[in-house]
């Protein structure tokens, strides 16, 4: 075989085989680990699936932050402003931009009661970003009277 | 008037970027241009510096009527924090870019400029046409010298507060000097490619410029996983958000470049991969800076969304890489490899280490992408790819990357007799004993992650110690610094294998005068006082173990933003770190502590550094200096490069790596490994 073919052969195997090896990769391993979004609506709505890995999001209802008397867990109401609510319950630190109307992503699964029970609790860290997933909900929520401080630099 | 004078001077700086673009390939051309386009280099480079200067100071003197200064920064940040906020957001950060491109640029008219006219000219022409598109964009849709008049606010709204720490100083410059070195890569790929000559002296050109780009991104991206780990206050070191991916996947491609590039140059082979790569990396660096400005991804890094950047930023992607695939497309299929090589030799190992970072590459771009792909597909529907899916696949093709490396050493260009191996197979067994024991020992569990990162790494460090010891008398610079570039992934392998498999967490509610234990450690909340910093309020934290280790976590209140920042209290060591972040006070006057034990957390960012410093080193051997000067010389004295025909068939002997006193001695033969197909 001449040198040309050869290396030709050689590329083609390399090519084909790391095309195989990715492909086997991705597909194991993207499986079980993309988490679909769900906003408010839907996980209230009933089609978010219970006890599988979601994501979810909403703003903090005012109000709702209730701490435990002993241990780091917290339960809040997440809303959309268009009377779908449903409650988190946390256990840990919450971020740093954690507030009451503050834009907000979870991570966990719905229990039994329907319940997001979160593993993670995700706020920006900039306060004027607005995570792609809510930005359906932030438009809604513009189109209600506007906060006198919304526009403050 | 002085901001205006530092827009135009940005204006002027397009414009000469433009003249550059031209100047450069009509240079390539008609040598007659070619005395300009290093003019046209400086001019730019002075006009950016202008331009960039006259910006910071306008954030020293906080001159609020600049909304982007407004915007960013406040009348009570310290002096350093106010120059660093420069770069702070989208817009001057990009200034900050297009400044480094013009220093790359500028650097490379010096160091180049005994090289061809031809090529010379296409790679200068070339980074001024990148740069005319990134001054195009920067001034047509985020200019940061727009005035806020005749209404200028009094104060500013003050730089988000987690950028004001000394990571966002060199981070972010450290990080663009990685991405826009690639262009240097990219040029001269794209230049060789129009001339057509893809060859082992195009190789042995671009090899000291990519290292160095490598090894600035290198350290940029472990700044930034450093930072992420002391600042963010979860104590992570790596996320997997799309932003860092965006980092990663350029090192990815970059590092699969300097090992085909090394090929390439002593072997002639891979020529059009290395080609490929060279526009990969480059490109990968444009598509990290669309998903860090566009904002379609979510991350806790991206800026501000902008729809209308994010196209522009697509459009320069698309052009740059169009232009640069077509020109390969047309050009790539009259380049042929000639070189030889047997089943077992440092080619195919070479071929193999390029085959798993590209595969890790592709792995990691699906991930990243993958969001946006499924929106696409689903209509609207919102997925997120979990770090599970990133590590399932990486971490194995890493493991896999390890042990070729292990053999990389004792392996030769062409064949490598197999008795060779011997001795590694040695090493391999002791290593996989040590690898066994040590963490088991150290660890006092047995975790099967750390034992093989701690086996492969030691393995590798042991077959590169022994290599080194082997050829102690003959070392070159070259050599060394890729021995301690390798052993910089082994340093980096352990520390994440076993702060991975060891680390131990654990999040409390405690009051002052509570102790908790973990790992064998107790941490006592010993004292909580009130401090004041310059534009901040803190609640500080002290915590005592039983060592007698003092922690100092702090949670900061910044009023200008009313946004609240925790400053992790670290101890830093080599063998360990403990790490203290306050949570949130809670209403009966209790707080919310995480308490982290990381073993080894540091080797990650120390082997990163060794990799960058091999890098660099690497480049520093004194046979560039040489071969330039031979480059030089072969033009003068009427080489193909100068007639531009077709020369000579490479003699046998310069194509299969000849040793450099030969080649000195023969500074008329063609160092071309190529010819048309036909």
């Amino acid at each position: 075989m001449n040198t040309r073919r050869r290396n030709r052969l050689v590329a083609i195997v390399f090519v084909l085989g790391g095309t195989a090896v990715t492909a086997a990769l991705v597909l194991t391993a993207l499986d079980e680990n993309i988490n679909l979004f769900y906003p408010p609506e839907r996980v209230v709505g009933g089609e978010a699936p219970a006890g599988v890995t979601i994501r979810a999001g909403g703003m903090v209802a005012d109000g709702s932050v209730e701490h435990d008397d002993s241990g780091l867990g917290v339960s809040f109401v997440l809303t959309d402003y268009q009377g779908s609510d449903f409650v988190v319950r946390y256990v840990g630190i919450l971020p740093d931009l954690f507030r009451e109307g503050q834009g907000i992503l979870v991570t966990g699964e719905l229990d039994d009661e329907r319940v997001f029970q979160a593993s993670q609790v995700l706020a920006k860290h900039d306060e004027n970003y607005m995570p792609p997933e809510l930005a359906g909900i932030a438009e809604a929520e513009s189109s209600t009277p506007p906060d006198p401080h919304a526009g403050a630099p | 008037m002085i901001v205006e004078f530092g827009h135009f001077s940005v204006v002027a700086a397009l414009l000469v970027a433009l003249a550059l673009g031209v100047v450069g390939h009509v240079s390539a051309v008609n040598s007659v241009w070619r005395s300009l386009v290093a003019t046209l280099a400086s001019c730019q480079l002075l006009l950016l510096a202008i331009g960039f200067a006259v910006l910071v100071r306008a954030f020293l003197v906080s001159d609020f009527s600049v909304a982007y200064v407004a915007e960013n920064s406040n009348s009570l940040l310290p002096w350093y924090y106010r120059v660093s906020a420069t770069w702070g957001a989208h817009e001057g950060s990009f200034l900050l870019w297009i400044l480094i491109m013009g220093v790359w640029t500028w650097a490379v008219s010096l160091g180049c400029r005994r090289l061809p006219d031809e090529i010379f000219g296409r790679v200068l022409g070339t980074m001024g046409l990148l740069n005319f598109g990134f001054l195009l964009f920067l001034l047509s849709t985020s200019s940061p010298f727009e005035r806020l008049l005749p209404a200028a606010p009094p104060e500013g709204a003050d730089l988000n507060p987690l950028l004001q720490d000394f990571g966002l100083i060199v981070h972010p410059p450290l990080l663009y000097t990685g991405y826009v070195g690639f262009a240097v890569a990219f040029s001269f790929a794209v230049a060789a490619l129009i001339g057509g000559r893809l060859d082992a002296a195009w190789a042995r050109w671009s090899r000291p410029w990519t290292n160095v780009a490598w090894a600035f991104l290198t350290v940029g991206i472990a700044l930034g996983s450093w930072w992420a780990y002391y600042e963010l206050g979860w104590g992570g070191w790596w996320f997997w958000d799309p932003v860092e991916n965006a980092s990663f996947m350029p090192w990815l491609a970059g590092t699969a470049l300097i090992h085909s590039l090394a090929v390439t140059e002593k072997r002639g082979a891979f020529k059009s991969w290395t080609a490929l790569l060279a526009i990969a990396a480059f490109s990968l660096s444009l598509l990290g800076a669309f998903i860090v400005r566009s904002g379609v991804l979510t991350s806790v890094h991206a800026f501000a969304v902008d729809p209308e950047r994010g196209l522009f930023v697509l459009a320069l992607l698309a052009i740059a890489v169009g232009g640069a695939l077509a020109i390969y497309g047309v050009r790539a299929p009259t380049i042929m490899s000639r070189a030889r090589y047997g089943g077992f030799s440092r080619e195919l190992l070479l071929l193999v280490n390029n085959a798993i970072l590209v595969v890790a590459l592709a792995f990691v771009l699906h991930g990243t992408l993958y969001p946006l792909a499924h929106e696409a597909m689903t209509g609207g529907e919102k997925t997120s790819v979990g770090a599970p899916y990133f590590n399932r696949g990486f971490v194995p093709l890493m493991c896999v990357l390890a042990c070729f490396l292990a053999l990389a050493p004792v392996a030769r260009w062409k064949r490598t007799p197999l008795s060779l191996l011997k001795n590694s197979g040695l090493m391999c067994v002791a290593a996989l004993c040590m690898g066994l024991v040590l963490p088991l020992v150290l660890g006092g569990a047995f975790k099967v992650g750390a034992a093989v990162a701690v086996a492969l790494g030691i393995w590798i460090m042991l077959v590169h110690g022994a290599d080194v010891w082997r050829r102690r008398n003959s070392t070159t610079r070259g050599y060394l610094g890729m021995t301690i570039a390798h052993i910089g992934f082994a340093v980096a392998l352990m520390g994440i294998g076993v702060t991975s498999e060891f680390s131990r967490e654990v999040d409390v509610r405690m009051a002052v005068g509570d102790s908790v234990e973990l790992n064998g450690v107790t941490y006592r909340f010993a004292a909580l006082r009130r401090i004041e910093g310059p534009n901040y309020v803190a609640d500080r934290a002290e915590f005592v173990t039983d060592s007698g280790v003092h922690l100092y976590p702090e949670k900061r209140h910044y009023p200008v933003r009313d946004q609240v920042m925790t400053e992790a209290g670290i101890a830093a060591g080599f063998v360990r770190d403990l790490y203290i972040a306050l949570g949130s006070a809670l209403p009966d006057g209790a707080w919310g502590v995480r308490i982290q034990d990381k073993p080894m957390v540091r080797w990650v960012w120390l082997g990163a550094l060794l990799m960058a410093f091999g890098g660099v080193l690497a480049v520093t051997d004194p046979r560039y200096r040489r071969l330039r000067a031979t480059d030089g010389l072969r033009e003068a004295r009427g080489s193909p490069w100068a007639t531009s025909g077709a020369g000579p068939e490479p003699s046998a002997g310069e194509r299969e790596g000849a040793p450099l006193a030969r080649r000195k001695r023969e500074p008329k033969a063609p160092a071309v490994g190529h010819s048309p197909t036909t």
